[in-house]
């Protein structure tokens, strides 16, 4: 029962930092700024969230599944917003978006 | 329109007496001191934990949360409001799975050597008005992967969208599955 457990929690918590590491590689491979945020806002949504579901899984019911819980939630909650700020803000500086084509800066 | 309702509103609030605010303060009040008593766990009883001193702070800083911006948690209400938060718990796991799909989409992308990306900027208008139905609107666009919300213009219900290759923006301008779901949450028409 206990491994079985383990097993679970292992593999989300391991999904969850394989989709971090693939924010991180995309932040150093992809061309500008706004792509970059991509990588690094987008993948955090789904890395945090198994990272959080195998630590609620290994944890079993207590009161520190439930504060998880809430953890996952205002992240859900804070996560667009923030990438939305810091986007908007380089749009309207006036920063020129990379297309398809151009060299990477 | 918008000034004329707001008008309205202050001037009905003026007119009542007031009880009504203090009882929103009360409400705003108690579900800022439960939060506390769950997230400190003060009171445990499957331990017999008790412990005074969390117990008085979280009064304290639920009543200066409270004194503050008692006004922000809990707004005027609308209508509908249990029906719409019902079909909003209904919209939740389909956009969880929609993150789930998409997120692998973008892994995709990152690591294929290639790079198979190609950014762009794309603008539609939606007829939804109301501050809630944007809102998650613009998060649900944000937290799936491959587009980000650039800006929001409320009168027109126009969107600006970063996208970062054809497959994600087509999602939003020829599919349109989200925007009805939220219009359909939000029971505005799509």
């Amino acid at each position: 029962m206990f491994s079985i457990i383990n097993i679970i929690a292992t593999i989300l918590i391991a999904g969850g930092a394989f989709f971090m590491v693939t924010g991180v590689v995309g932040l150093l491979r992809f061309p500008d700024f706004y792509t970059r945020l991509h990588a690094t806002g987008k993948c955090d949504t789904l890395g945090e969230v198994l990272v959080i579901v195998g630590c609620m899984v290994y944890q079993g019911w207590s009161f520190i599944t439930i504060k998880l819980f809430f953890l996952m939630f205002f992240i859900f909650l804070a996560n667009p917003v923030g990438t939305h700020a810091i986007m908007k803000a380089a749009y309207l500086t006036g920063l020129k978006p990379w297309k398809k084509g151009e060299e990477r800066r | 329109m918008e000034e004329g309702r707001g008008e309205e509103v202050k001037h009905e609030t003026m007119t009542r007496s007031k009880e009504h605010n203090v009882g929103l303060m009360l409400a705003v009040f108690a579900v800022l001191y439960i939060f506390w008593l769950l997230m400190s766990a003060c009171i445990n009883p499957l331990n017999g934990h008790f412990s005074p001193i969390h117990i008085i702070a979280g009064i304290i800083c639920a009543g200066v949360v409270t004194l503050l911006s008692h006004d922000l948690l809990i707004t005027k209400e609308g209508e509908m409001t249990l029906a719409k938060t019902f079909r909003l718990i209904a919209y939740v796991p389909w956009e969880l799975w929609q993150i789930f799909l998409a997120n692998f989409d973008v892994a995709y992308r990152v690591l294929h050597p290639k790079m198979p990306i190609d950014p762009r900027i794309i603008e539609f208008d939606t007829s939804l008005r109301s501050d809630f139905a944007l809102t998650t609107l613009a998060n649900s666009i944000t937290l799936t992967p491959g587009t980000i919300t650039i800006d929001i213009d409320p009168g027109k219900g126009r969107f600006l969208v970063h996208a970062i290759a054809k497959k994600p923006a087509d999602a939003l301008l020829v599919d349109k599955t989200m925007i009805n779901k939220v219009a359909h949450v939000y029971m505005e028409e799509a």
